[in-house]
């Protein structure tokens, strides 16, 4: 077997398609991972302990199951108690959530950096509660983390292929339909391959220059 | 000065306030009473508690028993029914907005210019528009004399300047007393004057009351009406600067002036 030109060229469109898919379902399931992240984030910090301590379970239970096993569940369990969800919302909640409880670390360690004096300064100006949040401590705990943030939206779109289990065509599937198709496997892997490392390598690049910037951000180093 | 409500009524008091950290009693019941307008310096050894009688009354420190009053309300209770419960922050939110406080280590936002640090609660806390916030927070940052920084950052500046931006983003709120925490503490030695200028000349033109935790002896003798030394969690002494400095009763004051005068 050897590598065909005519062929790859001819199901590269093909294969490139379904790039808009992927990326929705990438951002769809990372805006999920950022909001109900923080969210989580909040209601770890609750000082209701039971709330507290639910929310340190949950995260614990999805972080250790794999995410393919949580997708399968959403997707063939959840539907016999009467939740039934499209393969796309499936794929988008599932792989949102499970990333959620990682970049809700990385929120906590972004707040847990803010210095208690911000807090005290925030609490001898009489801000509300929200707006000393809002105004003060997520503004220094994000930007920081930003790169972090950004790392989990890589992982994220590596972990897309997995929604083949549930009938998603991305580009793993689509390269494997193909690839039944003609029985010829090397060139639509490759080309799979080669996506998402065109994807994900400026993705790195654009990270690391966000990094720098954070790093020098509000005149950091011009002491 | 502004008129009490309530003849005699102090400002702020202390009545039987102890505050414990785990084991360790910090304050022992302290009594202490603040009038209108007053300047007091707290003055005493590390570990007497100075700090943490100012830290109770900007609610960063809830005592462990007593009662702290800001004219006449409980700061930390709010009665129900004739008995005092404690307060909630809507409670705690209502009283602190007659309180403002500057750090040792000054705490600004480091990711606001000069001038939103200075803006930004006058906006948000008291509702002031913003162009006329903005304009009394460049008359308080000249007054200070960083009127050229306006558009710096925090970490552009050098301690003493960035204190002075601490000053003026407390002072703008107009509170009725003013909380001074060790103020020059983290400074280097040869920015500490500019820092006192700034507070002995707001002390001149303001009638607000001010607690002053403080090592600066002289810096108290020029500024207070009264000063308080402490000791182990209680007033050892108090009195006016001339009776405490020049003519201090304790054994324990008259060591601990002699041991600060000796290192300084």
């Amino acid at each position: 077997m050897s590598w065909d030109w005519e062929f790859a060229i001819k199901v590269f469109p093909e294969i490139f398609n379904v790039i808009w898919l992927v990326i929705g379902i990438t951002f769809g399931a990372y805006a999920v991972a950022l909001v109900f992240g923080l969210i989580l984030t909040f209601a770890r910090r609750s000082s209701f302990k039971p709330l507290s301590w639910t929310v340190y379970g949950f995260i614990e239970f999805i972080r250790s199951t794999p995410p393919l096993v949580q997708l399968f569940f959403v997707y063939f369990a959840l539907p016999l108690i009467g939740i039934s969800l499209n393969k796309y919302v499936a794929g988008i909640l599932t792989l949102g959530i499970h990333y959620s409880t990682y970049v809700s670390e990385v929120y906590r360690s972004g707040i847990d950096s803010i210095e208690k004096g911000q807090w005290e300064a925030a609490r001898a100006l009489n801000f509300t509660k929200s707006q000393t949040w809002s105004k003060v401590i997520l503004p220094q705990a994000i930007p920081p983390v930003i790169p972090m943030l950004g790392n989990y939206l890589i992982v994220l779109f590596k972990e897309t292929p997995l929604l083949m289990a549930i009938g998603v065509v991305e580009f793993l599937q689509k390269a494997f339909l193909i690839g039944a198709d003609h029985f010829k496997y090397l060139e639509p892997l490759t080309i799979v391959g080669l996506l998402f490392l065109l994807l994900s390598y400026p993705a790195a690049l654009l990270i690391n220059r966000l990094e720098k910037w954070s790093n020098q951000a509000y005149g950091k180093g011009s002491r | 000065m502004t008129k009490n409500p309530v003849q005699n009524q102090p400002l702020v008091k202390y009545e039987k306030v102890s505050k414990k950290f785990d084991d360790l009693e910090v304050l022992k019941g302290l009594d202490l009473d603040i009038n209108q307008g007053e300047r007091v310096a707290l003055i005493g050894p590390s570990g007497s508690g100075k700090t943490t009688i100012i830290r109770m009354l900007m609610t960063l420190e809830e005592p462990t028993s007593g009662i702290i009053k800001v004219d006449g309300t409980p700061l930390w209770h709010k009665e129900v029914n004739g008995k005092l419960a404690p307060a909630d922050e809507n409670h705690l939110r209502k009283i602190r907005g007659d309180i403002g406080m500057v750090f040792q280590q000054f705490n600004l936002f480091p990711h606001m210019t000069i001038l939103r640090n200075v803006t930004e609660a006058q906006v948000h806390v008291k509702g002031i528009p913003k162009d006329e916030a903005e304009k009394r927070a460049i008359t308080m940052l000249e007054k200070v004399g960083l009127g050229e920084k306006v558009d710096a950052y925090p970490l552009q500046l050098s301690g003493g300047q960035q204190q002075r931006v601490a000053i003026a983003r407390a002072v703008v709120m107009q509170p009725k007393i003013m909380l001074f925490d060790e103020v020059t503490s983290a400074l280097d030695p040869e920015l500490v004057g500019e820092v006192l200028e700034v507070i002995k000349e707001i002390a001149k033109e303001s009638d607000m009351a001010m607690i002053l935790v403080t090592h600066e002896m002289d810096f108290a003798r020029d500024v207070a009406d009264r000063i308080v030394f402490l000791h182990g969690g209680l007033i050892e002494e108090q009195g006016s600067p001339k009776e405490i400095l020049e003519n201090p009763q304790s054994s324990r004051l008259q060591s601990f002036l002699k041991r600060f005068l000796s290192t300084t």
